[in-house]
């Protein structure tokens, strides 16, 4: 069975499943940004997928990739900001433990 | 079987299962690590799908970038001695009933729908993407670069050591 663009979908489902999971279950904060980056990357791979196929020898698209640039920009200045929040909360409470910070649920 | 193929498969191989270290290993470190493989893995689906700007930009950006960020953040916010400590809640086999359910609908959904088999043609991309960015794409790539500053300043500011209390 040649490797078609239901394979790339496929594979980005389980990627995105995989980082659903490691969001809801971790309680470091940091391990939940991973999570994260596997999500951001799953949305990445189908749209430069969907760039790829299409109507045989037609004209190449490049849409899907120019979204896969700004995917990539986004994750790295969500990362940034995350980290920073999350090293400022370790200097106040010296843990990054996501279950305990629930000072602003009151 | 093509090598095109095969290729795809290892590159599947090398983001799914470091993946799942990523998402169930107890050591921060060994999860950080395993980020650095699915993320190759993802570059290298990049350049099996023609995408030879965006594979070179996710090693760049992802690698060089964010997963240095990330294992800058895991080891100066985790004691030593606290590398091991356990980072999986009880929620764990909820969360993976949740994560198995998401992928069997969407799986359901790609396999009910008949996708395009064949594949456009390929040729390089950093000269088109280029003239996308600067032309049709002009507003969100405006946009972003003012998003990147504000992250540049954001980041100093929620980062810095309050001086006076």
């Amino acid at each position: 069975m040649t490797v078609g663009l239901q394979h790339y979908l496929i594979l980005s489902a389980a990627l995105a499943a995989l980082g659903m999971i490691a969001m809801v279950s971790r309680r470091n904060a940091i391990t939940i940004l991973m999570g994260i980056e596997l999500l951001l990357n799953a949305a990445a791979i189908n749209f430069v997928a969907f760039s790829r196929y299409g109507p045989s020898g037609g004209a190449p698209q490049f849409g899907g990739q120019v979204f896969g640039i700004f995917v990539i920009v986004l994750a790295a200045a969500e990362a940034a900001i995350a980290l920073a929040i999350i090293i400022a909360i370790y200097h106040h409470r010296s843990s990054i433990n996501a279950d305990e910070l629930q000072s602003m649920q009151r | 079987m093509t090598t095109t193929d095969a290729f795809f498969w290892v590159f599947a191989a090398m983001v799914l299962l470091p993946g799942v270290m990523v998402v169930f290993s107890r050591n921060l470190l060994y999860a950080a690590f395993s980020l650095l493989f699915t993320l190759a893995g993802v570059a290298g689906l990049y350049a099996l799908l023609g995408a030879d700007f965006l594979a070179v930009t996710q090693v760049l950006v992802y690698i060089g970038g964010i997963l240095v960020l990330i294992l800058f953040g895991v080891m100066f916010t985790q004691k030593v001695y606290d590398l091991k400590a356990e980072a999986m809640s009880f929620k764990r086999r909820r969360a993976a009933v949740l994560g198995v359910l998401v992928f069997t609908a969407l799986t359901a959904a790609i396999l009910s729908v008949d996708w395009p088999q064949s594949t456009r043609e390929m040729q390089p991309t950093s000269a088109p993407l280029g003239n996308l960015l600067l032309s049709e794409y002009l507003l969100p790539f405006e946009m972003i670069s003012v998003l990147l500053l504000v992250v540049l300043i954001g980041a100093v500011v929620v980062g810095k050591k309050e001086v006076q209390e």
